[in-house]
């Protein structure tokens, strides 16, 4: 196919053939003559939505959700700049998405034009890959190149900043095109040596623990997973990046590692001899102070990205590939031995820490609020099927402890970056790239106020999410350090939204949502089957908690797992260990 | 801590160095020298990196250099096995007293003299960096007045060339 037109058409025609059906974005002066043509497709729907940084989150909730590429678009310089956090978001958890962004006119890229930033330079840390398109004639190929990066291999977010005289010239558009990518070749298929290998230490561990992280789902692995986890017997943990990639319910599921993870889980990783890393990165977040953690472990190390392994701690078994390969391998490696591990009196171990320090929360006399209640309460009513997005903090640790998952990917949450204001544009994404589910934004109310603005979007593109506020009055994770580490001095972590200033439900209306408000324990049902039967309109529900609440366990930063806290001094006695 | 070399091919498209020195900085792995310039293959630069590390941070940096996109390979020169080369331009002190002294240091380090004024004469060294650490020591007490150097510059001793494989999958995707 070779047809003349101009740079702008070209792109909306080559996002057309890459199959792209959803833009979230927002106009500008350097991007305008790409949404000319834009306005015409009846491929690719554009989402107007209320601020750049809602296109980048909403764009990795629709890619989490579909597992395909995520994109998002603006114009130059502010425009851009509002990208950053949700590319460097995307970037620390591996989300595919394409950001792209109009540029000043070539002739005037240097001279501090108007509305002109260095966005590739700027971004250049916090892409996969990034690319500055001044041809038209390289648009096309461009795209192709830029989808391909950012689906292959080690996902993440690429951008692709096209100066607006490109956008205007004329070019011929030939289609397919060819890329041009020596430098790029993912290694995706495992070392059998190396399989070989992990499988003799599996076959000889006493207490081994399949550490599995968010690149398992990635490779839409967990059928995988859960065909190893069965066929051996062993503990699985999962990260936060992986919640729901082996179900919550399982008998071998341990939880959570981790900063707030469970103690059974913590537990097993300092006891291991044998810690199998499947698409998990050592993050410090689970390690704690990297020198005590997993004294008496082995190491098996997979990961699709080689900079990955032995970056934080040493791999004694290195295996780079994708999970899937590499877990369809072990199963098969495993199977083909004869030696089978006995994990009989390390279970014994690991169902002790789990029947002794079970996840807990205080409830109150003053019959306030305890927010994990209203966790388990969403996960009863609303149910595994549904999709969940948080924001940061304590509500995210709590909707990570209490929710339940049993589907991979059922979870989508900002982890490496910590990103607040996540939940509701990544909610919006992961509706529009799957109608078919409930999707629930689990928020907080310091996050909620952060992004807020694209409940106008969700309500004027009908896209009905159901967001959680578990409105505690706080910055409440900050709070919580403050009470525990700074002698309960509260620094500017009051946001006094118990005030209701603002009213959410009030904020809700004006928005075109519905808003509700629940303060009682024995109001949560109703309140949450309320918002389930209203499915034409997006619901806030203002869930009013008391705002001593704090997140446990605990491994303070810092320090090492071994001295996990389930409760506030409460240490959990290791003993029965040995 | 000890010294590598890295010899790095790369896409000859704008903005590379930037990519590198960038990751550099960002990863905090220390540059003691970077040189680059053109091979014998039009698309193709050559950089050439000496960084100052232990071997497991230099495991990282040639990891995750790789990712770059437009990296096309990486590889660890040893200095036994390789030719390592900088080039230093010095400006002396040297009057007509002097000169003769100067020129016959010039001789010894079979150095060049590229330029002569009535005061001060300026010269061409090319060696390893020993070398030319030595050879401003020995012109230190004349006054050395400017002196500039690049980076280093190094290739494999033998008959393999490292640039054949990645140049052929290169002419691939041309």
């Amino acid at each position: 196919m070779t047809e003349q037109m101009t740079g702008a058409q070209a792109l909306v025609r080559a996002l057309e053939q890459v199959g792209v059906d959803t833009v979230f974005g927002i106009p500008g002066g350097a991007i305008l003559p790409a949404y000319d043509p834009l306005y015409d497709s009846k491929k690719v729907r554009h989402v107007l939505v209320r601020h750049e940084q809602g296109a980048g989150h909403a764009a990795e909730g629709y890619a989490q959700a579909t597992g395909r590429v995520g994109v998002c678009m603006a114009t130059s310089g502010p425009g851009a700049t509002n990208l950053v956090t949700p590319i460097a978001d995307a970037y620390m958890d591996s989300v595919p998405i394409v950001a792209i962004t109009g540029q000043v006119a070539s002739a005037a890229i240097g001279t501090d034009a108007f509305q002109e930033a260095d966005i590739s330079g700027i971004t250049m840390p916090i892409t996969k890959h990034n690319f500055l398109v001044t041809d038209a004639a390289d648009i096309p190929r461009t795209i192709v190149e830029a989808f391909h990066i950012a689906a292959s291999g080690r996902p993440g977010p690429v951008l692709v900043d096209i100066s607006k005289d490109a956008l205007q010239a004329t070019t011929t558009f030939t289609w397919p095109v060819q890329m041009q990518l020596p430098g790029y070749r993912p290694v995706t298929r495992p070392h059998s040596k190396q399989i070989r290998e992990a499988a003799r230490l599996i076959a000889e561990s006493k207490r081994p623990v399949l550490y599995v992280g968010g690149g398992v789902h990635k490779a839409q692995a967990s059928a995988e997973l859960f065909e190893l986890a069965e066929l051996t017997g062993i503990p699985v943990i999962t990260t936060l990046m992986a919640r729901g990639t082996f179900p919550d319910s399982h008998r071998q599921h341990l939880g959570m590692p981790g900063m707030h993870g469970t103690v059974a889980a913590v537990g097993a990783l300092q006891r291991t001899d044998l810690i199998i890393a499947l698409g998990a990165r050592f993050d410090d977040r689970v390690t704690g102070r990297l020198d005590t953690f997993a004294p008496y472990a082995k190491v098996v190390h997979a990961d699709i990205d080689p900079a990955e392994i032995s970056k934080n701690r040493h791999a004694d078994v290195p295996i780079v590939g994708d999970c899937k390969e590499v877990i369809a391998d072990l199963v098969t490696a495993i199977k083909a031995g004869s030696a089978r591990g006995d994990y009989t009196e390390w279970w014994r171990h690991l169902d002790a820490y789990r029947e002794t320090y079970a996840l807990g929360y205080e409830t109150y006399e003053d019959g306030s609020l305890a927010p994990q209640y209203i966790m388990e309460r969403i996960g009863a009513l609303v149910g595994p099927d549904a999709i969940y997005t948080a924001g940061v903090g304590q509500h995210q640790m709590w909707a990570s402890q209490f929710i339940g998952y049993e589907n991979p990917g059922s979870f989508i949450n900002s982890g490496g970056a910590g990103t607040m204001g996540f939940a509701v544009p990544a909610a919006m994404g992961a509706k529009m790239g799957r109608p078919d589910k409930d999707v629930w934004a689990i928020d907080g109310d310091g996050c909620f106020q952060m992004t807020n603005q694209e409940l106008a979007t969700c309500a004027l593109e009908g896209v009905p999410i159901k967001v959680a506020v578990i409105n505690n009055g706080n910055l409440g994770m900050v709070r919580q350090w403050q009470t525990l580490f700074y002698e309960e001095r509260y620094s500017n972590t009051d946001l006094q939204s118990a005030r209701r200033i603002p009213d959410f439900v009030k904020l809700a209306e004006a928005y075109g949502c519905v808003g509700l408000r629940c303060e009682r324990p024995e109001d949560v049902d109703d309140t949450i089957r309320k918002a389930m039967e209203i499915t034409d309109m997006p619901v806030v529900i203002d869930f009013v908690v008391h705002q001593d609440a704090m997140v446990w366990p605990m491994v303070a930063a810092g320090t090492s797992n071994d001295d996990i806290k389930y409760a506030r001094d409460m240490a959990p006695k290791w003993e029965h260990e040995d | 801590m000890s010294r590598h070399t890295l010899s790095v091919l790369v896409e000859n498209k704008p903005g590379v160095l930037a990519r590198v020195s960038a990751l550099f900085s960002r990863r905090g792995f220390n540059i003691d020298s970077l040189a680059v310039g053109p091979t014998e293959h039009a698309d193709v630069s050559r950089m050439t990196i000496v960084v100052n590390v232990e071997d497991l941070p230099l495991e990282q940096v040639t990891k995750q250099l790789n990712k770059l996109v437009n990296v096309l390979k990486i590889v660890e020169l040893d200095t036994a096995q390789s030719v390592q080369r900088e080039l230093m331009l010095i400006k002396v002190r040297a009057d007509a007293d002097s000169r003769s002294h100067v020129l016959e240091l010039v001789n010894l380090f079979r150095a060049r003299c590229v330029d002569v004024a009535p005061d001060a004469v300026t010269i061409e060294v090319t060696g390893t960096v020993d070398k030319l650490e030595a050879f401003v020591r020995v012109l230190e007490p004349f006054g050395i007045k400017e002196l500039v150097q690049s980076g280093m510059v190094a290739i494999g001793r033998g008959a393999r060339s490292i640039t054949d494989r990645s140049l052929r999958a290169l002419d691939r995707t041309a």
